[in-house]
C-alpha cells in the first residue's frame, strides 16, 4: 500500500508527519511542494479547500491537517502506540494538541511579522504559552510519560521555528522555560526527530526572506 | 457525588454538544449550571487554562474542550458510534468538524456582527464556507448518513444557533434558495431525538442575544 506525503521542507507541520511515519517505520515517498512558485495539481486536488501541506496520501486517499494525519498514522499502523493507553490520557493529549495548534505557530508568527510594540506583546504571549506547556510537562521525561509519544511529536515539530522567534523576539527558551529546553534536547537525540527537522538556521534565512516579501525589512 | 458531571451554561452550543453525545450513549449525568459572567471557582479550578465550559467530570477526572469530550465519550461508553471506526473515515470526520469550527463558525460570526466593508467581506467568506458544507452534505440526511455522528453534533452550532443569529440579524445567510441541502440537514438535525431536547428555548435565547448585542458585539 503506497504512502506519499506532500510536504514543504520548512513546514513544522510537515515535520510532525515525518516523525510519526518514522516512529512507525513506514516507508513513503515525499514530494516537495513549491508553495511560492506553484503548487502541484496533486496538492490542489487533494486539498482543494485549503491548498496546504502536509497532505498524506494513503493508496491515493488524502488525509489532511497535520494533527489529523498523526491520529490517522497512529490508528492505521498501531505499533508502537503513540497515543497514551488510557482514554483519559488520550483526552489530555488531544486537549494539549488543540492548545498547541491554536497558539504556538500563530503567536510565534506575530513575533516575526510584527512591528514595534506588537513584537514585545507577541513575545510575552509566546512565553506565557510556553510556560503553560512547561506546566503540562511537569517532571515527566516526555509528554507521553516515560516514552516519547503523540504529544511530544505534535510539539517538538514546531521547535524548528523557535530560534526564529528567539531572534526576532529577543528572548531565550532556555532562560524562560528551562524544562522545555531540556525536553527539546532529549527529543533531538532521537533519530526520528533529528532526521525530520529542517536546519534551524535555514528556517531563519527563509523567514528573513518572507519578512522582506511582506515589507517588514 | 454523581459519577458523571457536566458543568455548563444553558445557552452554550459547545455544552449542548456534550449533552447530545451523552444522550446518544444513554449516560446519566448531573448537570451543573454556572454563571459565565461571574465564573465560579469550580470553573477556574477544573479549567485553569481556558476558564470555559463545557467541563466533563468522570470519576473525578476532568475532560475539557467539546470536541475532545466527544471523542472521550465515544471511547468510554458503549452505544451508537459518534466517530466512525475506520481510520480514514475518522480522519474525514475530524477534518469536517474542524472545517465547521475553524472556518464556518468564525466566518458566520463575523458576517453577523461586523459592520460596513468588513461585514461585506465577512458575508462573502461565510457564504463560500457554507457552500462548501452544502456540497459535502448533499443528498444525505445527516453527515453521518442515516444516524447523526461527530460532524452533525459539532455542526449543531450552525444548524440551530447560527440560524437563530441569522434570523435576529436579518442577513439571510441560511436560506433554502441558496443552501437547500444544508437547510434540510439543519431541520432534520434539530428534529433529531438526541438533539431537540437539548436545544435552548428559542424565545429565551433570542432575548439573550438581543440584550447581549446591545452591550457587546460578540457572542
Amino acid at each position: 500500500m503506497a504512502v506519499k506525503v506532500l510536504d514543504f521542507w520548512a513546514s513544522p507541520y510537515g515535520v510532525r508527519v515525518r516523525v510519526a511515519l518514522a516512529e512507525k517505520g513506514v516507508s513513503y515517498e515525499s514530494q516537495e511542494e513549491d508553495l511560492f512558485g506553484g503548487k502541484s495539481d496533486l496538492l490542489l486536488q487533494s486539498n482543494p479547500i485549503y491548498g496546504k501541506v502536509p497532505v498524506l496520501l494513503h493508496d491515493d486517499k488524502p488525509v489532511l491537517e497535520s494533527s489529523n494525519i498523526v491520529y490517522y498514522i497512529d490508528e492505521t499502523w498501531p505499533s508502537p502506540h503513540l497515543m497514551p493507553a488510557s482514554s483519559y490520557g488520550r483526552s489530555r493529549a488531544r486537549f494539549w494538541t488543540d492548545f498547541i495548534d491554536k497558539k504556538v505557530y500563530d503567536v510565534g508568527r506575530n513575533i516575526w511579522m510584527g512591528k514595534g510594540a506588537e513584537v514585545e506583546a507577541a513575545k510575552d504571549e509566546f512565553i506565557d504559552v510556553l510556560k503553560k506547556l512547561e506546566g503540562a510537562l511537569g517532571d515527566r521525561e516526555y509528554y507521553g510519560g516515560d516514552q516519547f509519544g503523540f504529544l511530544d511529536i505534535i510539539f517538538v515539530s514546531l521547535s524548528c521555528w523557535f530560534p526564529t522567534y528567539e531572534k526576532y523576539g529577543g528572548f531565550k527558551v532556555e532562560e524562560e522555560t528551562p524544562k522545555i529546553a531540556a525536553w527539546l534536547k532529549k527529543c533531538y537525540k532521537r533519530e526520528t526527530v533529528a532526521k525530520s527537522m529542517p536546519d534551524c538556521q535555514k528556517v531563519i534565512e527563509f523567514v528573513g526572506m518572507m519578512r522582506k516579501m511582506h515589507g517588514i525589512e | 457525588m454523581a459519577k458523571v458531571q457536566v458543568i455548563g451554561a444553558w445557552f452554550s452550543p459547545f455544552v449542548k454538544r456534550v449533552e447530545i453525545s451523552l444522550k446518544m450513549k444513554g449516560v446519566e449525568y448531573e448537570y451543573i449550571e454556572v454563571d459565565l459572567i461571574n465564573k465560579p471557582p469550580l470553573v477556574l479550578h477544573h479549567n485553569p487554562i481556558h476558564q470555559k465550559v463545557p467541563i466533563l467530570i468522570h470519576d473525578g477526572k476532568t475532560i475539557l474542550e467539546s470536541a475532545v469530550i466527544l471523542e472521550y465519550i465515544d471511547e468510554v461508553w458503549e452505544g451508537p458510534n459518534i466517530l466512525p471506526k475506520d481510520p480514514y473515515q475518522r480522519a474525514r470526520s475530524r477534518f469536517w468538524a474542524n472545517f465547521i469550527d475553524q472556518k464556518c463558525v468564525p466566518a458566520t460570526r463575523k458576517a453577523l456582527w461586523c459592520r460596513g466593508e468588513e461585514q461585506e467581506k465577512a458575508i462573502k467568506e461565510a457564504r463560500e464556507a457554507l457552500k462548501i458544507l452544502e456540497c459535502e452534505v448533499k443528498d444525505k440526511k445527516y453527515f453521518g448518513g442515516d444516524q447523526i455522528d461527530y460532524v452533525d453534533i459539532i455542526g449543531s452550532f450552525l444548524a440551530y444557533w447560527m440560524r437563530l443569529f441569522d434570523e435576529v440579524a436579518g442577513l439571510h445567510l441560511f436560506t433554502y434558495e441558496e443552501l437547500p441541502s444544508l437547510c434540510k440537514w439543519a431541520d432534520e438535525l434539530c428534529d433529531n431525538k438526541y438533539v431537540k431536547q437539548h436545544l435552548p428555548d428559542k424565545d429565551r435565547f433570542v432575548d439573550r442575544v438581543r440584550g447581549h448585542s446591545k452591550t457587546t458585539r460578540s457572542v
